[in-house]
């Protein structure tokens, strides 16, 4: 053993100082040059940081698109999933629950049109986006409350979707968080 | 929903396509011929000089342990001790605490052996020091240990008669400089670039459009989630892996961490294909673990996105699948996809919450894992692999009355028992270990722990049990991945499952190792018409029984308590 614990030691912290911190220095200098400078791109409206285009937040009102459930109530120092299992009758209680709330603030829609998404927490609680569909369902409320027409609320989203990778690759989506502030733009 | 599986698609196909030359390149680097990296080299020189080895010395396979456990063991201690103390340590800009013993116990253990099961959350639970110093420079190193442990194997096998089997130093830094720092180096600028966070500004404090106040945890994360992805470690940056929108921030980040999961692990399959000039015989080993990856991938695809029967009898619509659990951007195609290819590998990062995930997804996961060698961790997973080759070289032999031969050399009743011993090892420790913690839970439901026994569960019934089977299954398994439901920061668990990684890594690198090592020293048989081919589809046929009697049957009996009821539960 023992000849072995020098060069151990020796060859250990060598490569602490290239891999621990020569290599992230190297990736950190390089973030600079990022869309967010390698600290998170930020959204604005009106001049003031209202969130991170990346990290979801929460939207319960109902002038604005709502956000899917969160089991971490969208506070993204400490982000988590519900980790309920599919077969879990309160977590089930939970969701017949979600529904019914849907229900009650979106008297427009059927229950079979409301898309699995906006009644389950996602996997981070922090999940940013929605399908174009769970969006959909909701402009009825946002152009009643709002006093907008309808049409100008699916344009918002019509412009905001996100389509797969290369038109191939993966879901379509949108932002929650830039619909909401394109919303709030309208009224300027 | 064509977009999903077009994408699934995708991503396995520019696994393979890539895996093959980079398979060939790692057989280059080992061999000593020159590559387009060779401009490392001075570094490696600088490297040696300033440790004092001498990267030509050949050791023996004895030597190569000794070296192997010497320096984890002076890891292990570096990253216990730091973990202690890290709230006193620099790099602290968001004032977390310490580690609890028992805490710091298992995460060191855990990072030490390419687990990384994580009973802390990164945001709260450790320090920009400990994550960067003690976590993301494990990552490198006990990836890079597995592969310095399957090439004395890989030597081993190719060499006639021999005690020369390479160095140990040599392979584990070139490991690193040659394969895993590059790699790491691209996919963590390609992250970057996708709004992944580099830089070492601690929280921040937003008012959100709505008015609300919320604190976003971030800091030199980039980095880390590429060796993490590369290296087959899957230990994040965030609590909740990447299925945080900083850690996988797209689907394109999603498609490049994804390949990275089981790229080297594939490349390394290939690789003893060139290495040992035997091409034929690693397309039978790809075949065989193909099959067993493809077997688990379907079912699991198929439960996510046809949805949970639960909640459809509540009358809304799932489009878009079983979504508990799981992010938007990815769908549940992805998601089960990122499940399987992280089970299989020994990674355990995870873009969805497996917990949250259909029971047959749960079924694959935890087979996934029981079996261990479907492409398997860096390094490690042919090494578990090899264990069912000189198994299945053993049954063979005997039916067909031959002497029981691997690439010239006989196989006898020494390796016979090293390699049945290593076989039975995993059963035992998963199947004792949830044993063990469910007569915990049982008879000792209030025991005054940090949680005690009656509130580990986060769900009832069947599903209960699965929570305790996949987490000791994932630490046995080196994996990492979890239930997440568990609450596993408490002395049992963190005790427990810190001896069950232990036992899980090493003795399944020092087993192959010693056979090999003793096999090289046996004399060779050069091949005849009397030697049993191991380079058919009629060998991995065998291969494929073995492993499916040896593991999978072992573990029938526990899956049958956990997923398969629950599966035929659900309603």
């Amino acid at each position: 053993m023992k000849t072995y614990i020098a060069p151990a030691l020796k060859l250990s912290l060598i490569l602490i100082v290239i891999l621990s911190g020569l290599y992230p220095l190297a990736i950190a200098a390089i973030g600079k040059f990022t869309p967010g400078h390698g600290d998170g791109e930020t959204v604005t409206y009106k001049g003031r940081v209202v969130g991170y285009a990346n990290i979801g937040q929460k939207f319960t009102k109902d002038q604005y698109f709502w956000s899917r459930p969160s089991a971490a109530n969208y506070q993204a120092d400490a982000g988590a999933g519900s980790n309920k299992g599919p077969s879990n009758p309160d977590y089930i209680k939970d969701v017949k629950a979600r529904i019914d709330t849907f229900l009650k603030h979106n008297p427009d829609i059927k229950r079979e049109e409301i898309p699995a998404e906006l009644v389950t927490a996602s996997g981070s609680g922090l999940d940013p986006n929605l399908s174009p569909a769970g969006a959909r369902v909701q402009v009825a409320r946002i152009a009643k409350i709002r006093n907008i027409p309808a049409e100008q609320v699916v344009k918002i989203i019509d412009d905001h979707t996100e389509n797969p990778l290369f038109g191939l690759f993966g879901p379509p989506k949108v932002n929650v968080l830039k619909l909401n502030v394109a919303l709030d733009e309208l009224k300027r | 929903m064509n977009t999903e599986y077009i994408g699934i698609i995708f991503m396995y196909l520019a696994t393979v396509a890539l895996a093959i030359p980079l398979g060939k390149y790692i057989a280059k680097v080992f061999n000593g011929e020159k590559t387009w990296l060779d401009f490392m080299a001075p570094l490696e020189r600088m490297i040696y000089k300033f440790s004092g080895i001498d990267p030509n010395r050949e050791m023996n396979w004895k030597q190569h342990l000794k070296a192997l456990l010497t320096i984890n063991c002076l890891w292990l201690f570096y990253a216990f001790f730091c973990l202690l103390f890290q709230g006193r340590l620099p790099l602290n800009p968001d004032h977390n605490p310490n580690q609890t013993p028992d805490l710091a116990f298992n995460t060191a253990l855990s990072f030490l052996t390419n687990t990384n099961l994580q009973d802390y959350s990164g945001e709260s639970g450790a320090t920009y020091y400990t994550q960067l110093f003690v976590f993301m420079f494990l990552h490198f190193v006990s990836a890079a240990t597995g592969i310095a442990a399957m090439m004395v194997v890989f030597k081993a096998m190719r060499d006639k008669i021999t005690d020369k089997l390479g160095n140990f130093w040599d392979y584990l830094v070139k490991s690193i400089t040659r394969l895993l720092l590059p790699l790491s180096f691209v996919v963590a600028v390609i992250l970057a670039f996708n709004g992944t966070p580099t830089s070492f500004k601690g929280k921040d404090t937003v008012i959100t459009l709505q008015g609300d106040t919320t604190h976003v945890s971030r800091g030199p994360a980039a980095a880390m989630i590429a060796i993490k992805q590369t290296g087959t470690n899957g230990g994040g940056w965030f609590g909740v892996n990447s299925a945080h929108p900083f850690e996988n921030p797209n689907y394109a980040t999603n498609i490049v961490e994804n390949i990275s999961i089981i790229l080297i692990s594939i490349s390394l399959v290939f690789a003893l294909g060139y290495y040992l000039n035997k091409k034929k015989l690693a397309w039978v080993i790809f075949g065989v673990m193909t099959t067993g990856f493809l077997i688990m991938v379907f079912p699991s695809i198929h439960a996510e996105v046809n949805g949970n029967p639960a909640i459809a009898h509540l009358g809304i619509s799932q489009p878009g699948g079983s979504m508990e659990g799981k992010e938007v951007r990815f769908g549940p195609a992805a998601s089960a996809y990122w499940g399987i290819t992280t089970t299989v590998t020994s990674n355990g990062s995870v873009n969805a919450m497996h917990d949250s995930m259909m029971p047959i997804s749960g079924l694959a996961q935890m087979f996934d894992m029981m079996i261990n060698a479907f492409y398997g961790g860096v390094g490690v997973g042919y090494l578990n692999f090899y264990i069912f080759i000189i198994i299945a070289v053993f049954i063979s032999g005997l039916m067909v009355g031959r002497t029981p031969e691997f690439m010239g050399r006989k196989i006898e009743a020494r390796e016979m028992k090293i390699a049945s011993l290593i076989a039975l090892l995993h059963p035992f420790l998963i199947l004792v270990g949830t044993a063990l913690a469910t007569y915990v839970l049982v008879h000792f439901p209030n025991a005054a722990w940090a949680t005690k026994p009656s509130a580990w569960l986060n769900n009832p019934g069947f599903h209960g049990f699965s929570e305790m089977l996949y987490q000791v299954t994932s630490s046995s398994a080196n994996n990492g991945s979890g239930y997440a439901g568990l609450t596993a920061n408490n002395i049992f668990w963190n005790v427990s499952t810190g001896f069950v990684i232990f036992i899980g890594r090493f003795l399944p690198i020092i087993g192959p190792v010693a056979i090999a090592g003793i096999l090289a020293n046996k004399k060779f048989v050069p091949e005849s018409a009397g030697t049993l081919k191991t380079d058919t589809a009629t060998f991995g046929i065998m291969i494929f029984a073995v492993i499916i009697i040896v593991a999978a049957l072992s573990f029938f009996p526990a899956l049958t308590l956990g997923p398969i009821a629950e599966h035929f539960s659900i309603k």
